[in-house]
């Protein structure tokens, strides 16, 4: 596959003339062939890798959302701080921006994308339209092919049918795939505290759990943290040298660190990115291989699969992997797209289809439609807000655009501010490979929230007012008189102590005409109004 | 044609040469519009930080105003988004949807509905760099936008074209939000600040000497953020560029 002719090639990284030292290539060169001559690689896809040695001293990782509970998450509090770590922020606002850009040379060389999103966005609205019989077919189907099949209602539900399979297995250590859906559950904690080792085995995952951290992306799970971090934590954890920063020094370390305990796991977990109803089989896509791993090296596989992930045929499958990876990171496919389809010889094979509110979700008007998610992380990357803020500022499984409309189907108190991250841009709702309409979605979700008094009282207090003032003509006049007395009332800005929230953090006051277009016209025309 | 002016209230407040420059630019093609002195808001600040019921006056309001006429026109996209999609809290009267749907932004306004073929004494002889407002662009479609796989066309671009003397100059993210984004803006003032603070720099990397733009909302903040950053943008509205200023 070439690149499209039109798409300019030596066109400018970002906002700055440099790019960050993390994205720097050693040769100045950039990565963005597809000729299978380097390795493209879901965490170190963006750049070539500059040089190992540290120059100045590490700037300390900005770290996520506080949480209290189900008291709102302060996404603006975080988000702030991740902004002030300016070189975090700086490396990953360039790194996402620059899978948007591969993601966008691949739109350009399909000529049928739009298309290609139209019958995705087709297949997945039927498939969960009719969910209770394909689910049914794929239990059958699945079960013919040897496969042992478990249904969860809840999150807790899931994780004691999978500490069941491993107690009764005798597991002892568990060796897992990256899957948000276990994130969702709170698995790992969960099995650890019965006593389970768990090794995540996508790289970035386990730089995740080395460093108790959840996700702060759903395909790149460590994306805003900087080489210096992952040597730091490294040296802590695995025993590293602190003053290598080199990606390869730091992978292969983690690789020696880590292959023992893979290779003598008792039992191994994937997810699924699709499950075939018609071949009761499922599908795994990963860069690193590592799902095949967890699947065959150890004598037990459990997939956890959300209920929302079936798909009725295996000729709807091309659809998506042609849509998955090229939304995802800019890529044409995956390096690796598995099929499971039953129980190797002597080895069990076990699949526990996990609802967790995604039934009460399919009821939802207008929510239910973003069901057709398939994990892509596109949204994340395109999005302004996200890249300025950081995965971990919204406090919650899922971050960034898809997470603004999903978790308040979890949660809907804790996450009652979330849809306020945003700026309702709509680029999102472009990206997506499935067509969920996210910035209406995080629309509908504020007032969603706001009727049910979730909204801060003070913003809906200020917009009461505003709303009095703006439908009487009078008032509102009298209120706007003058330059300053307008900032205290007109609504975009009626913000408490406006001036200060609109200054302090770098941005300067409008200047103040002599007068209004309404005085002018006024003057100028006569009150020939009906005021 | 019986065409009512509403004027947007960043634009009457802040920029009320941007409501002088339309009403001109629309008396230059034989529009001679009323400007209904009732005329408050469309409402959106309400709709967007999800309190409907507190917008309900305001969009009955707004649908009295502008009843009586063939086209209401708006020198904002974001404001014509609102009442075009979003003004759903009033009851959907026969008179509500027609003022819905007889509102057009400036530039649609002389692109589809006037077709205007030339300013003949517009002349901005600079090098511009042209901001899209996300509601203009992917709420109301002013153009592609770089998501999507589309036969690329602009409106905006379209009618400053006609501009003698203009040279319009490609920012690194051409459709990049700016981070105003209504309430934003002050709610999530850090992240705000940020994204207008890159969007300002790449206007400035890209050579451009203005920034122009069919939303004076969007401008306000940019322009903010460039005078404390010190860059030497200067902002103009389209209406006003298209109305012939020179500088």
């Amino acid at each position: 596959m070439s690149l499209s002719p039109d798409q300019p090639s030596g066109r400018r990284h970002g906002l700055h003339d440099l790019p960050h030292p993390d994205l720097q290539g050693a040769d100045g060169q950039s990565a963005r062939h597809e000729d299978g001559s380097r390795l493209v690689h879901a965490e170190a896809s963006s750049r070539p890798l500059g040089s190992a040695q540290p120059a100045t001293p590490a700037e300390p990782q900005p770290r996520g959302a506080t949480e209290h509970g189900h008291h709102p998450i302060d996404h603006d509090e975080a988000a702030r701080r991740f902004i002030a770590a300016t070189e975090h922020e700086k490396m990953h606002d360039e790194r996402l921006w620059d899978l948007r850009q591969k993601r966008d040379r691949q739109m350009h060389a399909i000529p049928e994308w739009e298309e290609l999103r139209e019958l995705a966005s087709a297949i997945k609205l039927h498939a969960l339209a009719n969910l209770p019989e394909y689910l049914e077919q794929f239990e059958t189907r699945a079960k013919a092919n040897g496969i042992e099949v478990h249904w969860a209602e809840t999150g807790a539900q899931h994780n004691e049918i999978v500490h069941g399979l491993l107690a009764d297995h005798g597991a002892k250590s568990l060796i897992k795939s990256k899957s948000m859906l276990t994130e969702e559950t709170g698995l790992r904690h969960y099995l650890q505290g019965k006593g389970i080792e768990i090794i995540e085995t996508d790289l970035g995952e386990r730089i995740q759990q080395l460093d108790d951290e959840a996700p702060s992306h759903i395909v790149v799970p460590a994306t805003h943290k900087l080489r210096s971090d992952v040597a730091h934590l490294f040296a802590e954890k695995l025993g590293t040298d602190p003053d290598n920063r080199d990606a390869n020094y730091l992978a292969e370390q983690q690789r020696q660190k880590t292959r023992p305990l893979i290779l003598n796991a008792d039992a191994g977990m994937t997810g699924a990115n699709f499950a075939v109803a018609e071949t009761g089989s499922f599908v795994v896509c990963t860069n690193e291989g590592n799902a095949d791993l967890s699947a065959n090296v150890p004598p037990l596989h459990i997939a956890s699969i959300g209920v929302e992930k079936v798909i009725p045929r295996m000729a709807d499958l091309g659809v998506f992997i042609r849509l998955l990876s090229r939304s995802a990171l800019g890529s044409p496919i995956t390096q690796y797209t598995s099929h499971f389809r039953g129980p190797r010889q002597g080895g069990r094979m076990h699949i526990v289809l996990v609802d967790n509110g995604r039934s009460a979700r399919l009821g939802m008007e207008p929510f239910w439609t973003s069901l057709k998610c398939i994990r892509c992380g596109a949204c994340m990357n395109t999005c302004p807000v996200y890249r300025r803020s950081g995965g971990l500022s919204y406090g919650a499984t899922y971050s960034g655009p898809i997470g603004l409309i999903l978790n308040p189907t979890f949660d809907r108190r804790k996450y009652s501010a979330l849809p306020f991250a945003s700026t309702l841009n709509g680029s999102c709702t472009n990206v997506c490979p499935v067509k969920i309409n996210i910035h209406e979605q995080i629309f509908a979700w504020r007032k969603e929230l706001a009727e049910e008094d979730e909204m801060a009282g003070g913003k809906r207090a200020m917009m009461k007012a505003a709303g009095a003032l703006l439908s009487h003509p009078a008032m509102y006049r009298a209120a706007i008189r003058t330059t300053d007395s307008a900032l205290r009332v007109l609504p975009h800005f009626v913000a408490g102590e406006f001036a200060g929230v609109w200054t302090k953090e770098g941005r300067d006051l409008p200047d103040a005409p002599p007068e209004t277009f309404h005085s002018w016209y006024q003057r100028t025309h006569g009150r020939t109004g009906a005021e | 044609m019986r065409v009512s002016l509403f004027v947007p209230c960043y634009i009457d407040v802040f920029e009320p040469r941007v409501g002088i420059a339309t009403l001109e630019l629309l008396r230059r093609f034989g529009i001679d519009p009323t400007y209904p002195l009732d005329q408050t808001c469309c409402g959106q600040p309400m709709v967007n930080a999800g309190c409907h019921a507190e917008a309900v006056a305001t969009e009955a309001h707004f649908a009295r105003t502008f009843a009586d006429c063939d086209y209401i026109v708006v020198p904002s996209g974001s404001c014509v988004h609102q009442v075009r999609y979003h003004m759903t809290s009033v009851e959907q009267t026969e008179e509500v949807r027609a003022v819905r749907a007889r509102t057009y932004e400036l530039v649609e306004f002389l692109h589809d509905i006037l077709k205007v073929e030339a300013f003949p004494w517009a002349e901005f002889p600079h090098k511009v760099s042209y901001h899209n407002n996300c509601n203009a662009l992917r709420g109301i479609g002013h153009g592609t936008a770089s998501e999507l796989r589309e036969a690329p066309f602009s409106k905006p671009l379209d009618l400053l074209r006609k501009v003698k003397g203009i040279e319009i100059v490609e920012q690194a993210r051409p459709d990049e939000c700016c981070g105003f984004g209504g309430t934003f803006s002050v709610f999530e003032p850090a992240v705000s600040v940020k994204m207008g603070h890159d969007k300002v720099r790449d206007h400035a990397q890209s050579g451009a000497e203005y920034v122009v733009s069919a939303d004076s909302s969007c401008m306000l903040h940019q322009k903010g953020c460039a005078t404390r950053l010190g860059l030497p943008l200067k902002f103009r509205h389209i209406a006003e560029v298209l109305n012939g200023a020179r500088a």
